[in-house]
């Protein structure tokens, strides 16, 4: 049931008037980091704050929203959110990608490929991809103003000179329909490659920074490289050690103190999922379903 | 006619338009005066001094050239690829763009015109990122060849500017500055705060670039015996205002207003 005390979702309603007019204002122009009077919510910043407020401006009663955390349904920060909807707005809530219609999601794009009608839901901290390189904002305005995303690839150029290699392994930055260079938040830049041409909306929320930007779906989006060191989707070299799955993204779990570990998808629901279809990886018949 | 007189005679025609003509130039801060109707023109090849005591404008001055500050009035004339063009009536984005390609800025202090969180090859190759190089190997390759040029050695080439020496940070910026082969360098203070050795290399260093890549130059010091060594011709400024203008070396020799006489008097003597 609905907490009676709180207006739908939370937020009252002009400020998710507020919030909705910035994310058209985003959605009309990809990739630019649109302003918002971001407010004080019940959770410390860097908790997703930006992503809660977006959710909750976007969230209807017919919805049914899900919540991951590095691809995980089940730690404290998506169990948190999602009990925080569940209870503020009463909608429905699922732990399945296919079934959901606003995905809130930390650090990661699931793996089972989103559709038409379908919202991610980003939280950034940091939205802007040049701050580390030049640290006054009127400057870094007026270098996505003028299009001047040179210092970009000297980040890039360091990487290689450092590790001969382009080390960024997330956060890494694209640039969206020819014009803005972005900041995907830090997903892992395996996920990058489902940036573009997705049929979701995208929406990238940051609280503290108060700032939201957004994808629309089909957007064009390409991550930054070198001529001679084309970006490249890195992942773990193994397959999950409990679905078997060659191509998702792998979280590395230390299991004991001989040095021994698995690898499993960091996505818990797509991993359930082959489970249960019958796929089983090298350590998955002695686990348990439901737990690594 | 040789071909060597054919070359001569294009030279002497490429130098008959000015590459920077500046005309009434002025700048007040509120009721005071910054710099006042200056005017002069800058041929290619040539390297202009302006020299004057702290206060007398020729910073200001520098950064109304260099689009750094907007000036109350006046024109800037810059011959770009495609023709003159003021450079105050310009829009932005065309005057940052001839900022990154045709211009170059050296500063007084290195730490104004570097990097100092990136590596000395970035710093260098920033400039060509800027303008599209999108081809690693190329830009290193670029990067180690002028910071060759300014006598820093191969192998500090990934090392902070912050581990340099004041000498070798301003070398850096020089590097970085003239990678991209621009024609108008513009130096605020160049040697300002070297000791005298270094800024003896550094010199001699600078002018055989100047020389070699057919750089003009406006060179703002206070520093009469640096505008000796490279200023073909010297502003001096007193108060905002041009007071007298010629030759470096018929205005260090025969100085003509009261105020420069004073100035080359004051040069202490070793």
């Amino acid at each position: 049931m609905t907490d009676q005390a709180y207006n739908f979702a939370y937020l009252d309603e002009a400020t998710k008037r507020m919030i909705r007019r910035a994310i058209l204002k985003a959605v009309a122009v990809p990739g630019y980091q649109v302003p918002f009077a971001s407010r004080e919510m019940p959770m410390p910043y860097g908790w997703g704050t930006g992503g809660v407020q977006v959710t909750a401006a976007c969230l209807v009663p017919d919805d049914t929203l899900k919540v991951i955390d590095q691809g995980a349904d089940d730690t404290t920060n998506a169990v948190s959110i999602r009990k925080f909807f569940e209870r503020t707005a009463g909608v429905a809530v699922t732990e399945k990608t296919a079934d959901a219609t606003i995905i809130q999601t930390r650090h990661r794009i699931p793996e089972t490929p989103l559709r038409e009608g379908q919202i991610l839901v980003y939280q950034v901290p940091i939205p802007e991809p040049l701050r580390f390189l030049e640290p006054r904002e009127t400057e870094t305005r007026k270098m996505h103003e003028l299009e001047e995303y040179g210092l970009m690839h000297v980040k890039l150029y360091e990487d290689i000179a450092r590790h001969g290699q382009i080390a960024t392994s997330y956060d890494y930055p694209v640039k969206v329909e020819g014009r803005y260079v972005m900041d995907p938040s830090p997903i892992p830049k395996f996920d990058n490659p489902k940036l573009g041409g997705n049929a979701a909306i995208q929406l990238f929320g940051a609280g503290r920074e108060q700032r939201i930007y957004a994808l629309p779906p089909y957007t064009d989006v390409v991550s930054l490289d070198f001529d001679d060191h084309p970006f490249v989707a890195s992942k773990a070299a193994h397959d999950c050690d409990l679905c078997a799955s060659a191509d998702s993204y792998l979280d590395e779990v230390v299991i004991d103190d001989h040095g021994g570990r698995m690898f499993v998808c960091s996505d818990t629901d797509f991993c359930a999922q082959r489970r249960d279809a019958g796929h089983v990886g090298r350590l998955g018949a002695l686990t348990p379903k439901g737990g690594a | 006619m040789g071909a060597q007189g054919l070359q001569f005679l294009a030279k002497s025609n490429l130098a008959d338009t000015p590459l920077l003509q500046v005309a009434g130039l002025s700048k007040f801060y509120g009721g005071r005066i910054g710099c006042e109707d200056v005017s002069f023109d800058l041929y290619p090849g040539e390297v202009l001094g302006i020299v004057g005591e702290s206060g007398s404008g020729k910073s200001t001055l520098l950064s109304c050239l260099a689009g750094h500050l907007t000036p109350d009035a006046g024109m800037v004339i810059f011959d770009t690829g495609t023709g003159p063009r003021d450079t105050v009536t310009m829009s932005e984005p065309e005057r940052r763009r001839l900022a990154r390609t045709d211009w170059a800025f050296v500063h007084q202090n290195p730490r104004d015109g570097l990097r100092m969180g990136i590596s000395a090859g970035g710093n260098v190759g920033e400039r060509l990122m800027a303008i599209g190089a999108r081809h690693y190997g190329d830009i290193r390759a670029r990067a180690i060849d002028w910071t060759g040029r300014v006598e820093i050695a191969p192998d500090r080439i990934d090392d902070r500017p912050s581990q340099f020496s004041g000498g070798m940070q301003q070398r850096l910026q020089i590097a970085r500055n003239l990678i991209t082969g621009p024609r108008l360098v513009f130096m605020d203070e160049p040697t300002g705060g070297l000791d005298v050795s270094v800024q003896a290399r550094l010199l001699d260093l600078l002018r055989g670039l100047v020389r070699e890549m057919g750089l003009s130059a406006i060179l703002v010091t206070h520093d009469l015996a640096v505008v000796r060594l490279l200023a073909d011709r010297l502003m001096v400024m007193k108060d905002g205002r041009v007071i007298e203008q010629g030759l470096t070396d018929q205005v260090l020799d025969d100085p003509q207003h009261a105020y420069t006489q004073l100035l080359v008097s004051s040069v202490l003597q070793v």
